[in-house]
């Protein structure tokens, strides 16, 4: 395929994945930002007027950012984990499994619609968080820097685990047992300073802390952890896992038997 | 040289062992001459669908080459799959996609650009009849509908090899038909086409050569027409009015008696339904009527398997 084929190829997928979500809203973009919203009246509101500040922030400006970046992580790996898989279960990955369309622009393809499902939601809970709360922004480089590449990686990890996948139960073992934990316990609802020193450097190998700290950084100017570290870590967890689900793609045999 | 570029498909050697151990398999050669009607017959299991699952990228070889009018499907991958379009037995399309919309996305995987493939979709949709199903969901289309809209799938590319995997499994005779005089079409258009069928008939009124497999080797490649002459003996059912009291004996006939009104006979190519009647009215054998028991080349077909199991 020449470069203007590979392009038509990948924005098909593209297309189709942004069109697939678009298409049962009522499953994929309701239901986050009612969550969300959710969360804000209460922890940001009622509970949160309670709480005072953290971090010097009011605690409804504090839980914020992690609020956008837990539902950009979850719509990011929902999105590729059951479009991939549905399209293993009906089996119509075969229409392009047997296409001349490479494996670098399929994986692609799936990436980049998980990412547009999780931005989406992200910018819809982000303009609901303005009814809560005021969001003032102090880095917007580092804010869309690390929310692109944290929506990349929770794609790419998507995309693995419906590879991996035999059963609908198995695309939500992941986001119910480890995803949902590492998220609440990623520094969203708290700051790691408010954890004895144990439990601080414990939740120093929780990735999710250093995603959210970012972010947050890039809305307040303050954070718990060092950003170039956070930014370096999720490069390279983004090219570990691309380079496997690449791998996996072509040679596994819950793909190809 | 001349050869490879005269062939659609070319496979050296082709092996297929599963993890489980089943060896699917064992070195097939085979060679599809470009514009051919091809038959790729064998009993469940042979390993004609694990064949085409090679062909088509879907199932990984363990060993050996498959090339499409000369592209090496290891080295020149792009290129060969451009080439092959395939019309699998089980439907495989997101049912909940319109048809229009599945041809059109399965066009931008090969790199056809939308205006294209919209032109191409109403063509083949309208072949196929299926044009005022365009938006409709798919899921509600019936059986043969889908199967021809797995088959405009396959062509909205234009392939020059068309691969079926059983296309006609659990279709009507009426549609059967139908599907029949759409490929001889596009075969006598020039596409190359190759079937599966457990439908001998459909082999033998639509294909012009023939490959049987059995156990994952080939068992006979060769025209249909000189594989039906190699059928010598032809087994009849004779229905007689009285009822036999014997088996009844007719020299050179072999005969089994059924029940007390019907018997079987086989004959010969050499030999006459005139002689076998006269031997029978000898014994004062009034017959009835007399039908065909088996098809022809079905008769054939399991006498090949039986021979290529016996060695």
């Amino acid at each position: 395929m020449n470069r203007y084929e590979l392009w038509i190829a990948f924005m098909t997928i593209v297309i189709r994945e942004v069109r697939r979500f678009l298409r049962i809203w009522p499953q994929t973009i309701i239901p986050p930002v009612v969550t969300m919203a959710l969360f804000f009246l209460i922890f940001g509101n009622v509970i949160g007027s309670r709480i005072g500040s953290m971090q010097g922030l009011p605690y409804s400006q504090f839980v914020a950012p992690g609020l956008i970046m837990l539902s950009v992580i979850t719509n990011s790996y929902g999105n590729v984990v059951s479009s991939f898989y549905g399209s293993k279960f009906q089996r119509n990955i075969e229409e392009l499994m047997v296409s001349p369309t490479p494996n670098f622009i399929i994986l692609t393809g799936y990436i980049v619609g998980g990412m547009a499902r999780g931005l989406l939601v992200g910018l819809i809970v982000s303009l609901v968080s303005l009814l809560f709360t005021d969001l003032s922004i102090f880095s917007p480089i580092i804010a869309l820097a690390i929310i692109l590449l944290t929506s990349m990686m929770f794609s790419v990890a998507g995309f693995l685990n419906a590879i991996y996948a035999d059963s609908f139960d198995d695309i939500s073992v992941i986001p119910n047992f480890v995803l949902t934990p590492l998220i609440y316990l990623g520094g969203v609802f708290y700051s790691t300073s408010l954890l004895n020193e144990f439990w601080a450097n414990v939740s120093l190998i929780n990735p999710i802390l250093y995603m959210v700290n970012t972010f947050r950084f890039g809305f307040s100017g303050v954070t718990d952890i060092d950003i170039f570290w956070a930014f370096t870590m999720v490069c390279l967890f983004t090219l570990v896992l691309f380079l496997i689900s690449l791998k996996l793609l072509s040679d596994s045999p819950r793909l190809r038997s | 040289m001349i050869k490879q570029k005269d062939s659609a498909l070319t496979l050296r050697e082709l092996s297929k062992l599963y993890e489980n151990g089943f060896q699917a398999l064992s070195g097939i050669n085979l060679e599809v001459e470009s514009g051919d009607f091809f038959a790729l017959l064998g009993p469940n299991g042979a390993g004609k669908s694990t064949t085409i699952g090679i062909i088509c990228s879907l199932i990984r070889k363990t060993s050996g080459v498959v090339k499409i009018f000369g592209h090496d499907t290891d080295i020149a991958f792009s290129n060969a799959k451009k080439m092959i379009g395939i019309v699998p037995q089980e439907f495989n399309f997101n049912q909940f996609e319109k048809p229009i919309d599945i041809l059109v996305t399965q066009a931008g995987y090969f790199g056809i650009t939308r205006r294209v493939a919209l032109k191409k979709a109403r063509e083949y949709l309208t072949l196929l009849g299926l044009w005022d199903k365009r938006d409709e969901s798919s899921r509600t289309l019936s059986g043969g509908m889908k199967r021809r809209l797995m088959i405009a799938r396959a062509l909205i590319h234009s392939p020059r090899l068309l691969i079926l995997d059983e296309p006609t499994a659990g279709v009507d005779i009426e549609l059967r038909r139908s599907m029949w005089e759409f490929l001889q079409e596009i075969n006598e258009a020039g596409t190359t086409i190759i079937l599966t069928t457990h439908y001998l008939e459909e082999a033998e009124n639509l294909c012009r050569n023939v490959a049987i497999i059995d156990h994952g080797r080939i068992v006979q490649n060769t025209s249909v027409k000189s594989l039906v002459r190699q059928l010598r003996i032809q087994t009849f059912t004779v229905d007689v009015k009285d009822k036999l009291s014997f088996v009844p004996s007719v020299s050179g006939y072999p005969i089994r008696k059924v029940d007390d009104h019907v018997i079987e006979v086989d004959v010969s190519s050499h030999q006459t339904i005139n002689s076998l009647i006269v031997g029978l009215n000898d014994q004062s054998i009034e017959v009835l009527s007399m039908s065909h028991k088996t098809n022809r080349l079905e008769e054939l077909f399991l006498k090949i398997i039986e021979k290529s199991e016996s060695n």
